[in-house]
């Protein structure tokens, strides 16, 4: 049976998870995520992985959940507290969930998962020299190949992030476009 | 102690959390709290099956797999922002110049 310190984490990370998406203000929903981040890390140090666990803790909860606190504060507030749902969709979503839960949960526990090869605690854990050698020698290309899109992506998100023009010519293209979302609204 | 099939059910559960959040948000940075959620899901069966193996190659496509959801999180929110600047409106259901 799981011990106490998995279902404490486990807990900590769904909880928040579930937080993060019901939260009435984008802010601490956002805040919420980067906790249930945090619940994956403490994950992997028990999957004897402290390398991955560090590099999860570097980049998400380092990189990806404050770039996000950034954007949910660059939106207009007004815009973040206007919560337009249906009942009867919410519902629905719900159902979903439940069927994809406890159809993927029957098909795990009568899959043998849980005998031989589900004690993982037999083998010895895995050396991060080993994660080095690997990514050094045979993922090489790989590497290369996600430097290269971390670039591209970075200088993506510059060029759409960026104003379309630096004279005063965007006042004039926002009031068009407040005008035309006014004539399709009426 | 814990087997691998308490992480995989952990892992299943979050990614049901996630789809419910695509499915039933209308927010787009919720809608990009659930994907990173069922990313975060992916990951950690990939840490999970390589301890089971024991193989470290799972443990390094979960790095690489890391390093994209970053690229794909700062695309993301600048589309949004774009999005919202032509939109003044973050609801995707408002975004209408696409609609069919």
């Amino acid at each position: 049976m799981a011990d106490p310190i998995f279902i404490a984490v486990a807990v900590l990370t769904v909880g928040t998870a579930i937080i993060a998406l019901e939260a009435r203000e984008l802010i601490y929903g956002a805040i919420s995520l980067a906790i249930s981040m945090l619940g994956i890390a403490g994950f992997f140090l028990l999957l004897d992985a402290p390398f991955v666990a560090m590099f999860q803790i570097a980049v998400y909860v380092g990189a990806i959940a404050v770039l996000i606190i950034f954007a949910v504060m660059l939106v207009r507030t007004q815009a973040l507290f206007t919560t337009k749902e249906d009942k009867k969709r919410k519902a629905a979503g719900i159902a979903l969930m439940l069927i994809i839960m406890s159809s993927l949960g029957a098909l795990f526990l009568a899959s043998g998962l849980s005998g031989q090869f589900g004690q993982f605690n037999t083998s010895p854990p895995i050396d991060f020299t080993e994660i080095g050698e690997l990514m050094l020698t045979y993922y090489a290309p790989a590497l290369i190949i996600l430097g290269l899109t971390l670039a591209g992506s970075v200088i993506a998100a510059l060029a759409l992030a960026r104003r379309e023009s630096i004279t005063g010519q965007e006042e004039g293209e926002e009031e068009e476009a407040e005008q035309q979302r006014h004539e399709r609204d009426s | 102690m814990s087997e691998i099939l308490d992480f995989v059910i952990v892992s299943m559960v979050l990614v049901a959390i996630g789809i419910y959040g695509l499915v039933v948000k209308r927010n787009a940075i919720r809608m990009l709290f659930s994907i990173e959620i069922i990313a975060n899901a992916a990951n950690l069966l990939l840490v999970a099956f390589s301890r089971g193996l024991p193989n470290a190659q799972g443990q390094v496509v979960a790095l690489f797999s890391i390093a994209i959801a970053a690229a794909e999180v700062a695309v993301g929110l600048g589309l949004i922002i774009v999005a919202y600047r032509l939109y003044k409106e973050i609801d995707v259901a408002e975004f209408r110049s696409m609609r069919g």
